[in-house]
C-alpha cells in the first residue's frame, strides 16, 4: 500500500482519489464447537464437525478468519413424521416410515454432514415411547450411520428429563450435541452431557438476554461454552424471522466485541419452522398465484436459512433435502 | 456527515454582524449545527462555506429514484448498518430481466404477467419495482421496441441494459420521461454513456473493478452532471458481493466516503431458480438497494419479497393491532369466537387462515403489549384473568348465543383455569393457525 502511494504521487496522478478498505479488527471470536468422535477419541463417528470460531461477520472472510463452512444437518424422527406434508415426505421416497433406513438415506443418498434426530415419540401425546426404548432406538442409530449426531428431546419437560439423561449414557463418548436446555430446565440435561462428554443446545425465547443468562447458568455447572451451541428460536421468512435475525446480529457483534458469554455458535431449526407455514404446505389449488407447491416449500426453507447465515447461523438443521443442498452450495462461500 | 458548531463556525465571516438573528456569529454555527435555522439566514455566506454546508447536510447514501410518477422505486438513505440499530429505510427494489430477442409476443406476455404479480401479507401489498431488458440483438431498433413492449405491457419502473451507445439512445427516446435506469456506465462506455444519461437526466449504474476504480467512475459522473448513481457489485461469486456491498455501506456511513455514498446493485445471473433466490436472499439482508433476477417464476417472487418486508420492518416497534374483537365474514350468533394475542404477525396468521376457512367468526384479540401466543404465556401477558378480562371488556357475551370459546393449542394448559375465571367452555384449537380451516369447518 505504501509503496504506491509513493508511485503515485511520484508519477504525478494526485487526481486518483486513493481508497481504502475498511477493514473491521475485532477482539473477541465464536467459540469453536466440535461434533463427533472418531475411534482415537473414544467415540466411533467417521467424521467430526466443527462450528463456530468466527473472527468477523458472515461471508467477510478477507477481514477476519472464517474457519468452519456453516454446517447443515438433515432431521429426522425416531418415528414416522405424522404431520410432515406429503411432498416433503416424498422427497425421502418412502423411507420415512423406517428411521433407520431414513437415517441411512440422510447420509448417503443425501450427504448430510451431520443428523440431527428428535424423539417425537416419547412424547406423551405421541404414543410416549419409554426412555429405554428410545435409548436402545439411538444405539442402533449410532451403528447405522457414521456421522455425527444431534438428538432431541420430544418437547416435554418431565419426560425428556427422565428421557435425555439415559440417552445420552447411551451415546456415551460419541460427542453428540443434546437439546434442549432452557433456562426454566437445564440442570438435568447439563449434568447428562456433562458427564457423557457430549454438548448441549441451550434454548432462549428470541431474548438475548436470557440466551447469555442461560450460557452462563449452564457453564456454571461446570459445562466449558465450547460445548455450547445457542438456539435463538427462529420463526420461518414471513413468521417473525427477523426477531430472531436481529437478535442473533446482536449477540454476535457482541462476540466479536469480546463477550465471551455469547460468544457461542448458532444452530437454527429451518426446517421444523417452515414446514407448517401456510407458504410451504398449502395446496396449488387454493393459491395459484403461488406457483408451484413443492417448489414453493423448498424456496420458504432455503431462503429462511440463506437469511439466517447471514444473520450468523453455524448450524441449520433442514427437512428438504433439495433445500439442504442449495443452502450448503450457498455456505462453502463464506 | 454532520459538522459540529465549530466547524461551522470556522467557515462563516465571524463579523458578529447580528443580521442572523443571533448575536455572534459562533452562536448562528451552533443552531446551524442543532438544525434550528436555515444557513441562508446569513446573507454573507460565501459560495464555498455555502457548498459545504450543503453537502453536509445530504444524507450519506443518496436517495436514488428509479422510474417517474407514484409508483417509481426509490432506495438509498440508509443510515445504518444493522437493523437492530436503526429501520432499513428504503426497501431495496426487486426486479427481472427480459432479453430483447425474444419474439415480442412473448415479451409482452411475460411484462404483463410480472405487471400483475402482487401478494397481500400482514396488511401490506408486497409487488416488484422493476423490469430490465437486455439488449442480446445487434439491433438498437429491437431493443427500444423491446423496452417499450415490456414497460407498457408491465406498468413497472424500466430498467435498460443496452450492449452500446446506440441501443441505449433508442430505448432512451423509446421511453422518454419515463426516467430509467440505466445499466450500466463502465470505464469503457462511459465517454459515450454518460453524456446520454446526462443529457435525459436518469440514473446510472455503474461497475468498477475495484473500490478506486468504482469511485474514480463516480466521480467522473458526477462532474459530467449524472448525479442519480448505483453501485454495480458485477458477475462476482457471493462471498465478494457481499464483501464489495458491506464495505459501499462502511465507507458511506462510518467515513463518509461521498464517491461510494450510494445504493447498490446487483444482477443475479443463471437460470437455477434455487440459487438464485438463495444468493439473493443474501444481498437483500445485506445491503443491496436493487436486485435484478433472471428467473421469475411466481414461488421465488413471493419469497424473495417477503424477505424483504421482514428484513426491512421496523425493529422498534413490536408489530401490534388494537386490541378488540374483530368480526369476520358475516358473523352472527352461531358464529365461533377465537382467542389470540395483539401480535400484529399472529392476528393476521390467524386472520389470513380463519378467511380461507370461509367460517365467518370473531377473533378477540388480547392486550399482549404485542407478544405472541407463547411468549406472551411465559410473560404472563395472556392469562386466564387477561382473556377473561378482554371479554367482559369486549362485550363479546353480547355477540353470540353461546359460550364456546376457543383457545390457541400451544396454551391448552390453561383450558381448566380459563373456564373456571371467565364461565366460558373453552375448545382448544389447532396450535398452528394453518390447522384453523380444516379445525372451523369440523366444528359446524
Ligand atoms: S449574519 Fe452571518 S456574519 Fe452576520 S452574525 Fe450572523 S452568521 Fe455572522
Amino acid at each position: 500500500m505504501k509503496l504506491m502511494n509513493n508511485v503515485t504521487l511520484i508519477s504525478g496522478e494526485t487526481k486518483m482519489s486513493r481508497q481504502e478498505e475498511m477493514l473491521e479488527k475485532w477482539q473477541g471470536e465464536v467459540f469453536t464447537c466440535v461434533i463427533g468422535a472418531k475411534k482415537d477419541e473414544g467415540g466411533t463417528r467417521g467424521s467430526v464437525v466443527k462450528v463456530g470460531g468466527e473472527k468477523t461477520l458472515p461471508f467477510l472472510d478477507k477481514e477476519g478468519s472464517l474457519p468452519n463452512t456453516a454446517a447443515v444437518a438433515l432431521e429426522i424422527f425416531d418415528v414416522p413424521p405424522a404431520d410432515w406434508p406429503e411432498e416433503l415426505v416424498a422427497a425421502y421416497g418412502g423411507v420415512t416410515a423406517n428411521p433407520l433406513e431414513w437415517a441411512d438415506a440422510c447420509v448417503r443418498k443425501f450427504g448430510a454432514e451431520l443428523l440431527c434426530v428428535k424423539l417425537a415419540g416419547a412424547h406423551p401425546d405421541a404414543g410416549g415411547r419409554s426412555p429405554e426404548q428410545e435409548a436402545a432406538f439411538l444405539s442402533k442409530l449410532a451403528a447405522a450411520v457414521n456421522v455425527p449426531l444431534i438428538v432431541r428431546g420430544c418437547g416435554d419437560d418431565v419426560k425428556d428429563n427422565t428421557l435425555l439423561p439415559l440417552c445420552s449414557e447411551a451415546l456415551k463418548g460419541e460427542r453428540c450435541l443434546f437439546g434442549s436446555a432452557s433456562q426454566d430446565n437445564y440442570k438435568t440435561l447439563t449434568a447428562a452431557v456433562t458427564a457423557d462428554g457430549h454438548g448441549i443446545i441451550a434454548e432462549s425465547p428470541i431474548d438475548l438476554n436470557i440466551a447469555k443468562q442461560l450460557n452462563i447458568l449452564i457453564s456454571d455447572l461446570g459445562l466449558p461454552l465450547e460445548r455450547i451451541v445457542m438456539d435463538p428460536t427462529i420463526g420461518a421468512l414471513g413468521y417473525g424471522l427477523e426477531y430472531a435475525y436481529s437478535i442473533m446480529e446482536r449477540a454476535r457483534l457482541a462476540a466479536l466485541s469480546g463477550d465471551r458469554n455469547v460468544a457461542c455458535p448458532f444452530i437454527c431449526f429451518t426446517g421444523q419452522e417452515t414446514w407448517k407455514v401456510k407458504e410451504a404446505v398449502a395446496a396449488r389449488a387454493d393459491f395459484p398465484h403461488w406457483g408451484d407447491k413443492e417448489k414453493r416449500g423448498i424456496l420458504w426453507e432455503a431462503v429462511t436459512a440463506s437469511a439466517l447465515l447471514q444473520a450468523g447461523a453455524d448450524i441449520l438443521v433442514m427437512r428438504h433435502p433439495k433445500a439442504a443442498e442449495e443452502i450448503k452450495k450457498y455456505a462453502c462461500h463464506r | 456527515m454532520a459538522l459540529s458548531g465549530l466547524d461551522i463556525y470556522k467557515i462563516l465571516p465571524k463579523t458578529n454582524c447580528k443580521e442572523c438573528g443571533f448575536v455572534t456569529c459562533l452562536a448562528f454555527a451552533m443552531q446551524l449545527a442543532k438544525k434550528g435555522v436555515e444557513a441562508g439566514k446569513c446573507p454573507y455566506l460565501s459560495e464555498e462555506a455555502g457548498n459545504i454546508l450543503a453537502d453536509a447536510g445530504r444524507p450519506p447514501i443518496n436517495l436514488v429514484s428509479i422510474g417517474s410518477g407514484e409508483g417509481c422505486l426509490k432506495v438509498g438513505n440508509e443510515t445504518v448498518l444493522f437493523r437492530h440499530e436503526e429501520k432499513f429505510r428504503n426497501p431495496c427494489g426487486i426486479g427481472f430481466i427480459i432479453d430483447d430477442v425474444l419474439p415480442e409476443e412473448q415479451i409482452k406476455r411475460t411484462a404483463s404477467r410480472l405487471g400483475g404479480v402482487s401478494f397481500e401479507r400482514v396488511g401490506q401489498i408486497l409487488k416488484p419495482d422493476v423490469i430490465a431488458v437486455r439488449q442480446s440483438s445487434n439491433s438498437a431498433e429491437k431493443f427500444a421496441a423491446a423496452v417499450k413492449a415490456a414497460v407498457d405491457a408491465s406498468g413497472l419502473n424500466p430498467v435498460l441494459m443496452p450492449s452500446d451507445a446506440s441501443g441505449l439512445r433508442a430505448a432512451l427516446e423509446a421511453v422518454k420521461g419515463a426516467a430509467p435506469l440505466i445499466y450500466r456506465v463502465t470505464k469503457d462506455n462511459i465517454r459515450e454513456f454518460m453524456p446520454l444519461a446526462a443529457q435525459a437526466r436518469v440514473p446510472a449504474a455503474v461497475y468498477g473493478d475495484t473500490l478506486e476504480e468504482q469511485a474514480e467512475l463516480v466521480k467522473e459522473l458526477n462532474g459530467g452532471g449524472v448525479a442519480q448513481i448505483l453501485l454495480d457489485t458485477g458477475e462476482q461469486e457471493p462471498r465478494e458481493r457481499i464483501w464489495r456491498l458491506t464495505q459501499w455501506r462502511r465507507q458511506a456511513l462510518k467515513k463518509n466516503n461521498r464517491l461510494l455514498g450510494y445504493p447498490a446493485v446487483t444482477v443475479l445471473k443463471g437460470k437455477d431458480p434455487y440459487s438464485v433466490a438463495v444468493e439473493a436472499a443474501g444481498d437483500i439482508c445485506k445491503y443491496a438497494g436493487l436486485i435484478l433476477l433472471e428467473v421469475s417464476e411466481a414461488e421465488e417472487t413471493l419469497a424473495l419479497l417477503t424477505l424483504r418486508q421482514n428484513i426491512y420492518s421496523d425493529p422498534q416497534k413490536p408489530l401490534q393491532i388494537e386490541p378488540k374483537v374483530y368480526t369476520i365474514g358475516n358473523a352472527g350468533k352461531e358464529s365461533p369466537v377465537l382467542i389470540t394475542t395483539n401480535f400484529s404477525l399472529t392476528y393476521f396468521t390467524v386472520l389470513g387462515e380463519v378467511e380461507s376457512s370461509k367460517v365467518p367468526s370473531y377473533i378477540v384479540s388480547v392486550d399482549t403489549e404485542g407478544m405472541s401466543v407463547l411468549t406472551a404465556w411465559a410473560a404472563e401477558k395472556f392469562t386466564p384473568e387477561k382473556i377473561t378480562d378482554s371479554l367482559q371488556k369486549f362485550g363479546v357475551s353480547g355477540l353470540v348465543g353461546h359460550n364456546r370459546l376457543i383457545i390457541p393449542g400451544y396454551v391448552a394448559m390453561m383450558s381448566g383455569n380459563l373456564e373456571e375465571k371467565s364461565g366460558w367452555e373453552v375448545v382448544v384449537g389447532p396450535k398452528e393457525a394453518s390447522g384453523l380451516p380444516a379445525f372451523l369447518k369440523n366444528l359446524s
